[in-house]
């Protein structure tokens, strides 16, 4: 599920994964022009960094390739532009109250981009093939809790789980593949991944390799047809050249960078020709502690470090103000965020004395501290081609030198960083990000039993409350109950600082002006995409 | 010259050989493997699913199985499956991209020589002159000059302030519905930044080369009996000089030949053009390793193609060589 909405790390920019903020209020309210009359036609270009790999959804885990399928795909439910879970493909549903069993009713009437109908037939083949062990899929593992699924009529599809599992709703968002095309056949070897054939808004017209992918728009969609008549997906890798495009007017939608958004992109000239969008995107960036190394074990030292770093600068030198501070692992504003954490501020007297307590007390010559003869001394590592993470690296080297720890700063490969340094815990402190799930689930990164190699809590934290947490959190699809679990490890985490939570930056994509109807929400603005128009005196294409 | 050939053509298979096990151990040397570089971080794969996926590439076998197999089909000349989700065959993912970057590797070679030869020749002739050193300068500065940063200015000036040429990429939005000629003009203009900035960037090395050969030969002595025969200036620089003077030129054209399938990184980044070089960088990136395999293979094949033919050309040109195998 989360795939369709972009999963990858390094996603920042990529469009689709940008979400909206209700709190704060700091989107710019773009300057309107007239609204016009809506109007079918027209494309729109959007630049992509990336080349999509394989656009049958289950067989990708990169974020161009899903960008390009959650508008040819649709799932049995999608989230909202308020982030509530709604019926796609799948009309409605019940969960059974023993939260064991849940029943899609599936829409009626709607036809696959070849005119075949949709039925739960096809359901029944994505949850097949994807479980399938031969299906290479990094995405079969929450469809594995299914104990059994039926399909008792065309239009229901049912399924059942061993225990109640709060996530699952949520998995069914995953794309749903045309069985009358797929079924009996090598899906790996499959035509589609080229040409793909969905149920949604946009049918797949041409993929120009290295260049462009065409899409056009569904006449027969069931939500209604999309006004603007093409999407084209181009492929620009670097960032500069797609600006160019943009400013040049070859381009029509992007992700800019910080310094773009703030410094180039403020000219009446440009201002009247786009709108620029601002918030918050589902990623936050940490500085991660090796809670097996003995220079960590104990809290106060983490709770100095955190006191020591001055958050609101790092935000200020590295985003240029574009992000805001993280406090914990939900993003402000989603309905699992406990915005009553008592987090540690930066407060260098404050991580002084902390430290002083944990008995790093005098200094040597180079004002470092000591303890038993030591100096308090250590790396961060960090992936390769992230100038954000460097820059913070640097910022927090001069600010822990200021309280006696001395930062040394490594920068290595995103690959040899994986194999050789943190699957076989061989670190001591890392800056890296992850990105926000919808659903607030995050037991693989604090469960203890997530702590073997590659798996994703490589930091090494275990806490008992927090295992017990996670569980009751993830078996129950009561959304207080839910709501209290991950606010009590909101406070858990505050209180034992495993993370220096650091920032959450924002997304900043830009909209040629031409666009209307765009409307900002918690889920971005691309949530109501079929309904941007432009008036029919503004098409360019 | 036939036993030449044909022991040279026997030499070329052990080294073959050998480049296909240098080229499998590089590549598996590298830390990381495909699957973790495609699911790592990802919390909703599961260490089965990761193993499925290595099991689905056959990387669970042993090394020296991985590379039987692999050389095994490459002998058939399959370059077998890409490790990439796509898992496309190899040879279609090189022979999507090779068009382009042999066309424009093509044009800005013959570009290249084109200038340089002259501009070698009229600097060598017109030796310490004003001329000369403003040939130096301008050569050294195409040279010194980053790739990235002149692209990204001239895009700018004539892409966004001018709007004389598009920015980047190589057809406009709409150019399947061109007629022919238009369509060719339309990929022309796409095509003048990127060819312009490669070949201004390695004028300097083949323009100072072809300089001092020709320096080397003005001085000889069979240059001063043309004179003293009382040849025309012109006759004795381009028919006695210059022939001479082109001789290790063609070794050099021999030694491009490899570089014509491989592209620049930066520069097919920059300018969105979808060649070779982003195919190649990306697979390591993502250690596809058959591609990565495949793409290193064919480059070695065509250098030692490339050098023979330098050889064979060598021959032809220089009558000393040709005699002298006789």
């Amino acid at each position: 599920m989360k795939m369709r909405w972009g999963l990858s790390l390094l996603s920042l920019l990529f469009l689709f994964s940008l979400v909206a903020c209700d709190s704060g209020g700091k989107t710019i309210r773009p300057v309107a022009r007239k609204p016009g009359k809506p109007a079918y036609g027209d494309a729109i270009v959007v630049g992509t960094g990336g080349e999509p790999s394989n656009l049958i959804p289950i067989l990708a885990s990169d974020v161009p390739s899903h960008d390009i399928a959650g508008l040819v795909f649709n799932g049995l439910v999608r989230y909202d532009k308020n982030l509530k879970l709604e019926g796609e493909l799948a009309e409605s549903w019940d969960v059974a109250p023993d939260g064991l069993t849940i029943t899609f009713h599936l829409r009626k009437g709607v036809k696959w981009h070849d005119g075949h109908e949709f039925t739960s037939r096809d359901v029944m083949y994505t949850y097949r093939i994807t479980i399938d062990p031969k299906t290479p899929t990094a995405y079969a593992d929450a469809f594995k809790q299914v104990k059994t699924a039926e399909a008792p009529d065309p239009f229901t599809f049912r399924v059942s789980y061993a225990k109640p599992f709060a996530p699952a709703l949520e998995s069914w968002g995953m794309s749903i593949l045309p069985a009358h095309l797929l079924e009996g056949k090598d899906i790996t070897k499959s035509e589609l991944s080229r040409h793909p054939v969905g149920t949604g808004p946009y049918r797949f017209k041409e993929w120009i390799a290295g260049q462009k992918i065409i899409l056009e728009s569904n006449p027969a969609y069931y939500e209604g047809r999309p006004y603007i008549g093409r999407y084209i997906y181009r492929i620009i890798p670097d960032n500069s050249t797609m600006y160019m495009e943009l400013k040049a007017g070859t381009l029509d939608m992007m992700g800019l960078s910080p310094v773009q958004y703030s410094r180039q992109t403020n000219t009446p000239e440009f201002t009247a020709r786009f709108n620029k969008y601002r918030y918050p995107a589902f990623v936050y960036t940490y500085l991660g502690y090796n809670l097996r190394h003995p220079l960590f074990a104990d809290k106060r030292v983490r709770q100095a470090i955190s006191s020591a770093i001055n958050k609101d600068e790092i935000i200020h030198g590295v985003l240029l103000g574009m992000g805001q501070v993280a406090h914990g692992p939900y993003k402000p504003g989603t309905w699992a965020y406990n915005s009553h954490i008592r987090d540690f501020d930066y407060n260098p007297a404050l991580a002084q004395r902390l430290l002083a307590e944990a008995g790093w007390k005098e200094t040597n010559s180079d004002g470092i501290l000591v303890k038993d003869g030591k100096p308090f001394q250590f790396t961060i590592i960090t992936n390769q081609g992230n100038d954000q993470r460097l820059k913070t690296a640097q910022i927090i080297q001069r600010r822990l030198k200021n309280v006696g720890i001395d930062v040394k700063i490594r920068v290595i490969e995103w690959a040899s960083l994986l194999a050789h340094f943190i699957d076989k815990g061989n670190f001591e402190a890392l800056i890296m990000g992850w990105t926000i799930g919808q659903d607030p689930d995050i037991f693989d990164v604090w469960h203890s039993g997530k702590t073997g190699p590659k798996e994703l809590n490589f930091i090494g934290f275990k806490n008992i409350e927090v295992d017990r947490l996670l569980e009751e959190g993830r078996s129950t699809f009561d959304m207080e109950k839910r709501k209290r679990c991950y606010y009590r490890i909101q406070d858990i985490l505050a209180e034992e600082q495993p993370y220096t939570f650091l920032y959450v930056p924002d997304a900043l994509p830009v909209v040629s002006a031409r666009f209307r109807g765009i409307e900002p929400a918690p889920a971005g603005i691309t949530h109501n995409f079929i309904r941007w128009y432009v008036p029919k005196e503004e098409q360019l294409h | 010259m036939l036993s030449y050939l044909l022991k040279r053509l026997l030499m070329m298979i052990p080294l073959l050989f050998g480049i296909t096990i240098i080229t499998f151990v590089v590549i598996h040397l590298a830390p990381g493997e495909p699957v973790e570089m495609q699911v790592a971080m990802n919390p909703k794969v599961s260490a089965q699913a990761r193993q499925r996926m290595r099991e689905f590439y056959g990387l669970d076998k042993p090394l020296h199985v991985q590379y039987v197999t692999w050389v095994a089909r490459m002998a058939k000349l399959d370059f077998g499956r890409s490790f990439a989700p796509d898992n496309r065959p190899v040879t279609d993912k090189i022979k999507e991209r090779i068009p382009v970057t042999l066309s424009l590797n093509i044009i800005a070679l013959i570009l290249e020589f084109g200038l340089a030869i002259p501009i070698g020749i009229l600097a060598a002739v017109h030796r310490d002159t004003l001329l000369d050193k403003g040939i130096t300068i301008f050569v050294f500065l195409g040279f010194a000059v980053p790739t990235f940063w002149l692209a990204l200015l001239l895009m700018y000036l004539f892409g966004v302030k001018l709007s004389w040429l598009p920015i980047s990429g190589l057809h406009s939005l709409g150019s399947e519905g061109f007629s022919p000629f238009r369509w060719l003009w339309d990929m022309a203009k796409h095509l003048i930044l990127p060819i312009s900035v490669a070949a201004f960037g390695s004028l300097a090395g083949l323009s100072r080369y072809m300089r001092s050969n020709m320096l080397d030969v003005i001085r000889q002595d069979y240059i001063i009996t043309a004179r003293a025969k009382g040849l025309s200036e012109r006759t004795v620089i381009y028919r006695h000089a210059l022939r001479n003077a082109l001789l290790p030129v063609i070794t050099l054209l021999g030694f491009s030949l490899p570089g014509l399938i491989g592209g620049s990184v930066i520069f097919e980044t920059i300018f969105a053009i979808p060649g070779m070089g982003q195919l190649f960088y990306m697979g390591v990136m993502a250690r596809d390793y058959p591609l990565v395999m495949g793409i290193l293979v064919i480059g070695a094949f065509l250098t030692l193609v490339g050098n023979l033919l330098a050889d064979i050309s060598y021959a032809l040109a220089d009558p000393r060589i040709r005699h002298g195998q006789r």
